[in-house]
C-alpha cells in the first residue's frame, strides 16, 4: 500500500487535510506569476480550461445569434454579412479553440501523468510554450474578429477565402496557424511522457483506456495537424504575396485545398472524438462497478480508427466533380471505419451488463453520450453513401450528424470527466442535484435543437442560409428553442461549479470509489501528484460488483491494485 | 411501398428518376440503422434498469472465452453490415447520362444562375425542362465555388471556376422546384436561389418557341474561328498545314506516339489551351497556346461551333457569356458592369467598404 | 566509486530536468532514460516535419502532373550554379553536425565538437548567403509571380510560387536550426563541459540533419527537372 492509499480514510477528513502533508498543487505559490509561468502540468490543465471555457461561451455566442437570426425565415436580425461572420466566428472557435484542445488539454494534462504514475509531463516547459501558442492563436483569431471578422466559414475554401473575401481572413487563419504549433507541441510531449514516464508495472496493456485515447488522439496531432499548418500557409501567401496555388485563373486547383484541407479535418473529428471515448470508457466502467468489456478490443479500436481515420477524406467531397472510382474507395473506407466505432458501442454496452449502476452526474452524461455518439455515427453512414451525400451534402442534415458528433458526444463527454474528476482537480464537491439536472436538460436541449435539423436537411435545406424558404420554418422554431434550452444547461454548470469552488464540500480523495491511479492521492493531488512511489499490480477498471455496498460509502482501495 | 412508412410532410418533392433510386436507399438505411439504434438503446435501457445499483439481479463474472466470442462475432456482424450497406448504395450507373440527353449549360457566378438550353434559351435563375427526357448539364463558375443544388432531383453538383463537371437527371414529375446553391458563396449565398420548371414535353416545345431568338452559340463560335485567327491554319486551304477540323467531333484521331483520342469537348479544350500536348499524327507541334487569350465562354463557344458548326438547324443558342471577366486575380480589376450586380471589390484589404449593401 | 563513474553521475546531475530527476532512479539511469525521451520526442517532431513537407511535395507532384512542360520551361530558369553549390554546403554541414555530435560523447574531444559545431553554423550560414544572391537575381529576371513575371507560360507561375515558398520555408527551418547550433555554442562558452553527452546538441543536430535532407528533395524538383536532354 502506498501512503496515499493506506490514508484514504484519515485524509477524508477536512480537517486533518492540513496536517503534516504537503499543499496541493493549488496551494504552491498564489501570485499570478507562480501560475503565468508555471511547468506543473495540473497548472496548465487549469490555464487551458480557464482559455477553453471562454472560447466556449464566444462561440456560444455566435451560435445563438445563429439560432436567433434562423427563427424566421426572412433575414431580420442580422444582415447577410454579419450572419456569415457569426457562422464562421462559431465554426473557427468551437473547433480549433474550443473542441480540438478541450479534452485532450485539459483533462489530458491533468490525468495523463496521473494515471500513469508518472511526476509531470515529459517536457514541461514545451507543455507551457504550448499554452501560450494556444493563446496566441486565439488573440490573433480574436483580433480578427474585433477588427471586423472573417467571413469564410471554418473550411477557408479557396478561391473564396484567397481571391474574394474583403475580411480579414489573413489575421484568422495566422491564428489558426499558430494554434497548430501548439497542438503538435502537445501531441509529442504526450507520446513521450506515454512511452517513457509510466511507473513501474504500468505496461502498455495496463494502461486505462483514456491514456489510450490520449496516445493515440496525440498520433493525430502530431501527424495531421502539419499538413493543415502548410495548407494555411498557402492561403496566407497567395492572399497577402500573390502567389499562385489554388488560384483558378493562374493554373492552381482549388479542389487540391479542399483534399489538403480534409487531409487534416477529417482526423480532427477523430481528435475530437477519441478522447471523449477515453473519458466514458472511465465514467461507465466506476459507475457500473465493473471491468471494461473486451479491453483489448476497446484499444484496437482506438488504434483502428485514429489509422483508417486518416484515408477517408474524401469522403467530404463526393460533389465537387471526384472521379466515381475513388469516391466509391472512400465511401469504402469512411464504411470501414465505423466498424470500430460500434465496436466501441456495444462494449460500453456490454460493460453495463451485470453491473451495480448508479446515476450520478457523470453517468447521465455518459449514457447520454451513448445515444447521441450511435445517432452521430449511424447517420455519418448515410452520408458516407455517395448517392445519398449527393442530395445532403452541404445541407442541414450534414450539420445534425456532425453536431450530434462533435457536440452531442464530445460536448457530454467533456461534462462527463469535468464532473466526474472536479473532486479531484479542486477538492470540492458540486452539488449533485443540479448536477443531474442540467446533465438530462443538456440531453433534452441538444436532441430537440439538432434532431430537427436531419429532417430539415433531408428535406433540402442548405446550411449557411440566412434566409431561408419558408416551408423549413418549422424546423428551425423548433431547432431554435432547443438552442435556447441548450444555452441555459451550458450555462447552468458554469454557476454551480463555480459555486463549489468557495462553498462545496471538501471531496475526499476517491468520492467515486474509482480505481484509477489518479484517485491514489489527495484530492488536489500535490505538486508531485503522488506521496509514495507508485507501482502498478494489476489491469485498469479493477471493479468487483459483487463486492461493492450499495450504498456512496467511500471505499478502501482495493486489495493490491497498488502498493 | 417502402416510402409509404414515412408521413408525407417528413417526405421532400420526389421529381426525377434519381430522386426515387435515393430515396428507396434512404429508407433502407434508415430502417436498418434504426434498427441498431433501438438495439443499442434498448440494451442500455434495460440494463440501466435491471443492473441499477442494489437491484436483486445476479451479478457475477463472464467467462473470458464467451467475452472473446462476442467480440469476434460482433466486429463480423458489423463489418458485414456495413459493407452490405456501402454495396447496395452504390449507384455506378447514375455518374454518365444517357447519350441522347439534352444538354444544359449552368454558369454560377455572385450570386446568380445562368442557364443556357440547347436551342438558345438563356436564363437567369430559372431552368425550363421537358418532363421525361435525361437532361445533362454542364457546370461551371465564373468566380467562386457553387453547387448546384435540386432537392426534389436529390442531385448536387459543384459548379467549378476555370474547370467544368457534369451531372444529369431525368424529371418524372411537372411542377415548380427550388434551386439553391450549397456551396458558400459569399455575402448573397443564401439569394442565389432560382426554379427548375418541369413541363410537359408539348408545353415545352411551345415555351421554346416564345423565347427569343439569339445568335446561337455556334455562331458565335464561328465568328471567333475567325476574329481569332484559327481559320488562318484550320481553315481549308490554308497554306499552313494544321488539321482541318470539319466534321471531326466525335472522331477518333490517331495522335503522336501511336496514341489515339476521341475528340470530345476535353480534348478541344486541351487543344486549344494546351496544343502541345496532344498533337496529331503527321503534324508539327506549331500551335501556340491560347490559354489567357480564350475566356471560358469563347472556348464553349468554339466548342459549339466545331460540334455544330455544319448544322444550320442546330438549336444551341449563344451563352453570350463571357466567364472569366470578373475574375478578381490579386491586382486586377473587375471588369463586369452589370448593372444589377453588386460586384465584390477584390481588393485584399480587409474591412474595405462593400458599395451597395445588399437590398434586405 | 572509479573516476569514470563520478564523470557519468556529475554530467547526468548537470543535464537533468525536471521530471525525469523525480524518477526515483540513480542519476546515470534516469538522465539515460531523459536523453532517449528526449531524442524520442525529436524524432515525434520530425515525424510531423515529414508530414508538412510531405504536403508540400505532395502540391509539386499534382501540380507538375498537371503542367509538366511548363514546369519544365520554368525549372530551367532557376540558378543551377546557386542551387548546387548550396547542396554542397548544406552536405557538408550534415558531416561536421554527425562529427560534433558523435565527439560530444568524449570529454578530451570539447575543441573539435565545439570547432564542428562553429563550422556547421558557418556552412549554414553560407548557404543563407548564396540563397539570399540567388533571391536577388531571381528578383532581378522577374521571376517573382505577379504582374510583371518574365515568362509566358502559364503555369510557370505556379513553378515559381512553389520556388519561393519551398525555398523559403526550408531557409526558415534552417535559420532556427543556425539559432539552435549557435545558442549551444554560447553556452559551452561560457560554461566549458556543457555539450558532453548533452541531450540537446543530439536533439539540434538531427534537426540539422532533417533540414538537409529536405533540402536534398527539393534539389532535384527545383533545380534539375527540364534540365536533363
Amino acid at each position: 500500500m502506498s501512503g496515499a492509499s493506506s490514508d484514504a480514510s484519515s485524509l477524508a477528513n477536512p480537517r486533518e487535510l492540513d496536517l503534516g502533508l504537503p499543499v496541493s498543487y493549488l496551494g504552491e505559490g498564489h501570485s499570478v506569476a507562480s501560475w503565468l509561468f508555471t511547468t506543473d502540468h495540473k497548472r496548465i490543465a487549469i490555464l487551458y480550461a480557464l482559455s477553453i471555457t471562454f472560447f466556449f461561451f464566444i462561440g456560444g455566442a455566435a451560435a445563438t445569434l445563429v439560432r436567433l437570426e434562423l427563427f424566421t425565415p426572412q433575414g431580420d436580425v442580422v444582415g447577410a454579412d454579419h450572419y456569415n461572420k457569426l457562422f464562421s466566428l462559431h465554426g473557427i472557435v468551437m473547433v480549433w479553440f474550443f473542441l480540438i484542445p478541450s479534452i485532450p488539454t485539459t483533462m489530458g494534462n491533468f490525468l495523463l501523468p496521473l494515471m500513469i504514475g508518472a511526476r509531470d509531463l515529459a517536457f514541461p516547459k514545451l507543455n507551457l510554450i504550448s499554452w501560450y501558442l494556444n493563446i496566441a492563436g486565439g488573440l490573433l483569431t480574436l483580433a480578427a474578429v474585433l477588427a471586423g471578422g472573417i467571413d469564410t466559414g471554418w473550411t477557408f475554401y479557396v478561391p473564396y477565402s484567397t481571391v474574394f473575401s474583403n475580411t480579414f481572413v489573413t489575421l484568422a487563419v495566422l491564428g489558426v496557424f499558430v494554434s497548430g504549433f501548439s497542438t503538435i507541441a502537445t501531441g509529442v510531449n504526450f507520446i513521450a511522457t506515454v512511452h517513457y514516464l509510466r511507473a513501474p508495472g504500468m505496461t502498455w496493456f495496463r494502461l486505462p483506456l483514456f491514456v489510450w485515447s490520449m496516445y493515440t488522439t496525440s498520433l493525430i496531432f502530431v501527424l495531421a495537424t502539419p499538413v493543415l499548418a502548410l495548407t494555411l500557409i498557402l492561403v496566407i501567401a497567395e492572399r497577402t504575396f500573390g502567389l499562385p496555388i489554388f488560384d483558378p485563373a493562374r493554373g492552381g486547383d482549388p479542389i487540391l485545398f479542399q483534399h489538403l484541407f480534409w487531409f487534416y479535418s477529417h482526423p480532427a473529428v477523430y481528435i475530437m472524438i477519441l478522447p471523449a471515448m477515453g473519458v466514458i470508457s472511465e465514467v461507465i466502467t466506476c459507475y457500473a462497478r465493473r471491468r471494461i468489456f473486451g479491453y483489448s478490443f476497446m484499444v484496437y479500436a482506438l488504434v483502428a480508427i485514429a489509422v483508417i481515420g486518416f484515408f477517408t477524406w474524401g469522403h467530404h467531397m463526393f460533389t465537387s466533380g471526384m472521379s466515381p472510382f475513388a469516391a466509391l474507395v472512400f465511401s469504402f473506407l469512411s464504411f470501414i471505419v465505423a466498424v470500430p466505432s460500434a465496436i466501441k458501442v456495444f462494449n460500453w454496452t456490454a460493460t453495463l451488463y451485470r453491473g451495480q449502476i448508479g446515476f450520478e452526474s457523470p453517468m447521465l452524461y455518459g449514457l447520454g453520450f451513448l445515444g447521441l455518439f450511435t445517432m452521430g455515427g449511424l447517420t455519418g453512414l448515410f452520408l458516407a453513401s455517395v448517392p445519398i451525400d449527393v442530395h445532403v451534402q452541404d445541407t442541414y442534415f450534414v450539420v445534425a450528424h456532425f453536431h450530434y458528433i462533435m457536440v452531442g458526444a464530445s460536448v457530454s463527454a467533456y461534462f462527463a470527466g469535468l464532473h466526474f474528476w472536479w473532486p479531484k482537480v479542486t477538492g470540492r464537491m458540486y452539488p449533485e442535484s443540479w448536477a443531474r439536472f442540467a446533465a438530462l436538460l443538456m440531453f433534452f436541449g441538444f436532441n430537440l435543437t439538432f434532431f430537427p435539423q436531419f429532417i430539415a436537411g433531408y428535406l433540402g435545406m442548405p446550411r449557411r442560409y440566412y434566409a431561408y424558404p419558408p416551408e423549413f420554418q418549422v424546423w428551425n422554431v423548433l431547432s431554435s428553442s432547443g438552442a435556447a434550452v441548450l444555452a441555459v444547461a451550458y450555462l447552468m454548470p458554469l454557476g454551480y461549479l463555480t459555486w463549489s469552488l468557495f462553498f462545496g464540500a471538501r471531496a475526499l480523495n476517491d468520492p467515486w470509489n474509482a480505481s484509477g491511479l489518479e484517485w491514489r492521492t489527495t484530492s488536489p493531488p500535490p505538486r508531485q501528484n503522488f506521496f509514495g512511489n507508485p507501482q502498478v499490480l494489476a489491469p485498469p477498471y479493477d471493479y468487483h460488483p459483487e463486492a461493492t455496498p450499495p450504498g456512496d460509502e467511500p471505499r478502501i482501495a482495493e486489495e493490491g491494485a497498488l502498493t | 411501398m417502402l416510402d409509404l412508412l414515412i408521413p408525407s410532410f417528413l417526405r421532400p418533392d420526389s421529381a426525377s428518376v434519381q430522386a426515387a433510386k435515393v430515396d428507396a436507399i434512404f429508407i433502407g438505411l434508415l430502417l436498418i440503422s434504426s434498427a441498431i439504434l433501438l438495439v443499442v438503446i434498448g440494451l442500455v435501457v434495460t440494463f440501466a434498469i435491471r443492473f441499477r445499483r442494489g437491484s436483486a439481479a445476479k451479478r457475477g463474472a463472464l467467462p473470458n472465452i464467451v467475452s472473446r466470442e462476442f467480440e469476434i462475432g460482433w466486429t463480423a456482424a458489423t463489418l458485414f453490415v456495413f459493407v452490405f450497406w456501402w454495396a447496395a448504395s452504390i449507384e455506378i450507373g447514375a455518374y454518365s447520362a444517357p447519350k441522347n440527353a439534352i444538354e444544359i449549360h449552368v454558369v454560377g457566378k455572385q450570386w446568380m444562375w445562368k442557364t443556357q438550353g440547347p436551342s438558345g434559351t438563356r436564363e437567369i435563375n430559372e431552368l425550363h425542362v421537358p418532363v421525361g427526357a435525361p437532361v445533362r448539364l454542364l457546370l461551371t463558375s465564373q468566380d467562386v465555388i457553387h453547387a448546384f443544388y435540386v432537392p426534389a432531383f436529390r442531385l448536387k453538383r459543384d459548379a467549378l471556376p476555370y474547370q467544368q463537371t457534369e451531372t444529369w437527371f431525368q424529371a418524372t414529375k411537372t411542377g415548380t422546384y427550388h434551386l439553391l446553391c450549397t456551396e458558400y458563396c459569399g455575402t448573397d449565398h443564401s439569394r442565389m436561389l432560382g426554379r427548375v420548371i418541369v413541363m410537359e414535353p408539348q408545353d415545352y416545345a411551345r415555351w421554346l418557341t416564345r423565347q427569343p431568338e439569339r445568335d446561337g452559340l455556334a455562331d458565335l463560335g464561328e465568328r471567333l474561328f475567325s476574329e481569332r485567327g484559327c481559320s488562318g491554319c484550320h481553315a481549308a486551304g490554308s497554306k499552313v498545314h494544321a488539321p482541318s477540323l470539319a466534321g471531326i467531333w466525335g472522331q477518333s484521331v490517331p495522335l503522336e506516339g501511336g496514341r489515339t483520342a476521341s475528340v470530345d469537348e476535353a480534348y478541344i479544350r486541351d487543344s486549344i489551351l494546351q496544343p502541345q500536348r496532344d498533337v496529331v499524327a503527321g503534324y508539327e507541334p506549331i500551335m501556340p497556346s491560347y490559354e489567357g487569350k480564350l475566356s471560358d465562354g469563347e472556348i464553349q463557344a468554339l466548342t459549339a461551333y466545331l460540334r455544330h458548326g455544319t448544322d444550320r438547324f442546330d438549336l444551341i443558342g449563344s451563352l453570350n457569356l463571357a466567364p472569366a471577366d470578373n475574375i478578381c486575380a490579386p491586382g486586377q480589376t473587375p471588369q463586369d458592369g452589370t448593372a444589377n450586380q453588386t460586384l465584390r471589390s477584390p481588393a485584399l484589404v480587409p474591412g474595405a467598404p462593400v458599395s451597395g449593401e445588399t437590398p434586405q | 566509486m572509479s573516476a569514470r563513474g563520478d564523470l557519468a553521475e556529475r554530467t547526468a546531475e548537470r543535464h537533468l530536468r525536471e521530471p525525469w530527476d523525480e524518477l526515483r532512479l540513480p542519476a546515470t539511469r534516469a538522465f539515460r532514460s531523459q536523453r532517449a525521451g528526449a531524442t524520442f520526442g525529436m524524432w515525434i517532431f520530425l515525424a510531423s516535419e515529414v508530414l508538412f513537407f510531405g504536403a508540400l511535395f505532395l502540391l509539386y507532384t499534382a501540380l507538375r502532373l498537371e503542367h509538366s512542360a511548363d514546369f519544365a520551361v520554368a525549372a530551367r530558369e532557376t540558378n543551377i550554379v546557386y542551387g548546387t553549390l548550396n547542396t554542397a554546403l548544406l552536405l557538408t554541414s550534415g558531416m561536421t553536425a554527425a562529427v560534433a555530435v558523435q565527439a560530444s560523447e568524449r570529454e578530451d574531444l570539447r575543441r573539435l565538437t565545439l570547432l564542428c559545431l562553429a563550422a556547421t553554423v558557418a556552412l549554414g550560414l553560407a548557404f543563407m548567403v548564396v540563397k539570399g544572391l540567388e533571391y536577388r537575381e531571381d528578383i532581378e529576371k522577374h521571376l517573382v509571380p505577379g504582374a510583371h513575371f518574365a515568362l509566358k507560360e502559364r503555369a510557370t507561375q505556379l513553378f515559381f510560387g512553389f520556388y519561393w515558398l519551398s525555398t523559403s520555408i526550408h531557409a526558415i527551418h534552417l535559420a532556427i536550426g543556425i539559432g539552435l547550433l549557435t545558442r549551444l555554442i554560447w553556452r559551452e562558452w561560457r560554461s566549458p563541459g556543457l555539450l558532453f553527452k548533452s541531450p540537446q546538441l543530439e536533439v539540434a543536430t538531427l534537426y540539422w540533419g532533417f533540414v538537409d535532407l529536405v533540402w536534398i528533395v527539393l534539389y532535384p524538383m527545383l533545380y534539375l527537372d527540364g534540365r536533363s536532354a
